[in-house]
């Protein structure tokens, strides 16, 4: 299992509006959500970790290994990133075509490829769709095909920028099931996300970016215990724990299964 | 006299075998705040595309039906013209950049150029618009450099910015961060209650239940219910259509919790407290 250390990270894309502002974590084999306020730097902050971009100060050790002596070709063998919009990363004609690229791009096999391809359009649920044009697709299976030509990939790291947009509850559930899938095969997770629903039931490590900060790092449960931090960094809790505290329990629940286990037990007192 | 009327509407795509829009018929009234909800590939978008004339205008296919705005029929009208009435944001607001523009402000002036506005009114409008949307202090930056959610608010505030009598929003709060998609969801709110009809397809369906007043539920492209969002989401076979109700709905139901009056589940935060408040006091549940 991997490990990747960030040490006083900063970034800025022009001089004076700084977005990173020394940034220091180490992210481990625990399933991990990033979330924040929108121009947080969550985006810049995996571009980062990816070697797209290249911090203005600090440094970033894969396993000990300073990143920046490793180039982007050898970074991309280890570390997939799920770009926000996939309009960002589909480029091809024909959708087995686009998940291929990633695998034969990193040096698989054409016959390789291939399998690995098919193999990750069947787990997103888009077998058979081979032959499509990308183009035709509405923005929920577009997503997918950009997560099938991650998958494909087989890297030890996978990040995914926003799996969610665009899914309904049936992919959203699909999309939980192929990252816990992903850490049991000993992948590294990391996943950037607005969906604080999902957050309480996927994710063993919650991080908060805000402003450029890490405001808040732990057991997902604990930070969304940390209500007035969450409003800091325009969040909120989940639904159901709003619902917890409504109803000023002291106790605070994540799942609705939780909550009503819970309900049922107080009734029969 | 009805804002929106459509008739029997069908429509498939070119080279595609499947209707996406199978008959559909509806009337919306001025100031309604309509949610439209529905797995995917239910057809959202594509009914969302028809009610601007983008289909059968740009997307050629077949079409059948009516469509229309006012007395206004959108098939037999350019799009620019039907746009004038109402605007609409696209799912993926990077489709929604003109990509000519220089500058966010540019960007959100682009739509109000043809509108004959005087110069103070068209800025007072694209502050507004742009404060609103709390992205006021990156008006001078290049679209293409802002965060994707910052993109999704500079698509939400060019369309308010034009102040149309219908707006459209196709999950418009998708790469929101939680208070921005509350923040939309309040102004959006508020237009509505200035008279602007509004329909607005989203899966956060905890947001759809608090502000909508009438739920649209797609289904292979066909409308398969359009009630408030209490009888919708208390709709026995809601699985079995690919949506899931409002968590607070969800945990009602395990509960057995009804509201005695209309028979229905609560749908929102507000509605779920009280019922389990009468509850533990010992009101009424049944299993
Ligand atoms: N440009 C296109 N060409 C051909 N078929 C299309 C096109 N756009 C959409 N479709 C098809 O029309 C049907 C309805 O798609 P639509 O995008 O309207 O669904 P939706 O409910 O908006 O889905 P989503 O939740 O994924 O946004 C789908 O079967 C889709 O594959
Ligand atoms: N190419 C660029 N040039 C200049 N500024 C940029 C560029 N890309 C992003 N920014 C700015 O950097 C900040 C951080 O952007 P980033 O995309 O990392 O945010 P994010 O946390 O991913 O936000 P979101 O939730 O909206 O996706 C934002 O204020 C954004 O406007
Ligand atoms: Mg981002
Ligand atoms: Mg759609």
């Amino acid at each position: 299992m991997s490990n990747i250390e960030i040490k006083d990270m900063y970034f800025s894309y022009t001089e004076n509006e700084p977005v990173l502002n020394g940034i220091n974590l180490t992210l481990d084999s625990r399933t991990t959500a990033i979330i924040g306020q929108n121009g947080a730097g969550k985006t810049t902050f995996v571009k980062l970790l990816k070697g797209l971009l290249k911090p203005t100060h600090g440094q970033i050790f894969w396993d000990g290994k300073d990143i920046s002596q490793m180039t982007v070709a050898q970074l991309a063998k280890y570390i997939g990133l799920v770009f926000q919009n996939p309009n960002d990363q589909i480029f091809k004609g024909k959708v087995i075509d686009e998940v291929m690229f990633g695998p034969i791009n990193i040096g698989m096999s054409q016959e390789d490829a291939l399998d690995h391809a098919r193999k990750a359009l069947s787990i997103v649920g888009l077998a058979g769709t081979e032959d499509e044009n990308p183009y035709d697709m509405g923005l929920s299976d577009r997503k997918m095909i950009a997560i099938a030509s991650i998958l494909a990939m087989d890297t030890d790291v996978v990040i995914f920028d926003e799996p969610t947009i665009a899914q309904d509850y049936k992919a959203k559930e699909k999309i939980k099931q192929i990252i816990r899938q992903l850490k049991s095969d000993g992948k590294m997770v990391l996943t950037i996300i607005h969906d604080m629903d999902f957050v309480a039931e996927c994710f063993e490590r919650t991080i908060v970016f805000a402003k450029g900060n890490v405001l808040l790092d732990g057991p997902t449960a604990e930070v969304f215990a940390q209500k007035e931090k969450l409003t800091q960094a325009y969040l909120e809790p989940p639904h159901v724990t709003q619902l917890c505290n409504r109803l000023g329990y002291q106790q605070t629940f994540l799942t609705v299964e939780d909550f009503v286990a819970y309900v049922k037990r107080t009734l029969k007192k | 006299m009805a804002k929106i009327v459509v008739e029997h509407l069908k429509y498939r795509y070119p080279l595609t075998d499947e209707l996406a829009l199978k008959d559909i018929s509806f009337t919306i009234e001025p100031g309604e705040f309509i949610g439209i909800i529905g797995e995917n590939n239910a057809g959202k978008s594509t009914l969302c595309q028809a009610l601007v004339g983008i289909i059968p205008n740009f997307y050629k296919g077949a079409y059948g039906g009516k469509v229309f705005i006012d007395d206004l029929e959108v098939a037999k009208h350019s799009i620019s013209e039907v746009c004038r009435k109402v605007g609409i944001v696209f799912q993926n607001p990077f489709n929604q950049v003109t990509g000519s523009k220089l500058t966010v402000y540019e960007e959100i002036a682009f739509g109000l150029e043809n509108m004959g506005l005087s110069r103070t009114e068209m800025m007072e409008r694209i502050d507004y618009s742009l404060k609103l949307l709390d992205i006021y202090q990156y008006k001078d930056r290049n679209p293409f450099d802002l965060s994707g959610g910052q993109m999704q608010r500079m698509a939400i505030a060019s369309i308010i910015a034009m102040r149309p009598e219908v707006i459209i929003l196709d999950e418009p709060t998708s790469q929101l961060d939680p208070q921005g998609s509350e923040e939309v969801f309040r102004a959006v709110q508020s237009l509505s209650q200035e008279g602007i009809s509004i329909l607005m397809v989203e899966h956060k369906m905890e947001k759809i239940a608090a502000y909508s007043d009438r739920v649209m539920l797609l289904k292979d492209g066909k409308m398969v219910a359009f009630d408030t969002p209490q009888k919708v989401f208390s709709l026995e076979n809601l699985e079995q259509y690919g949506v899931n109700a409002p968590a607070f709905t969800r945990i009602c139901k395990k509960l057995g919790i009804k509201n005695q009056k209309n028979g229905c589940y609560p749908v929102t935060l507000e509605e779920a407290e009280g019922a389990i408040n009468l509850l533990k006091n010992g009101g009424i549940a049944d299993e």
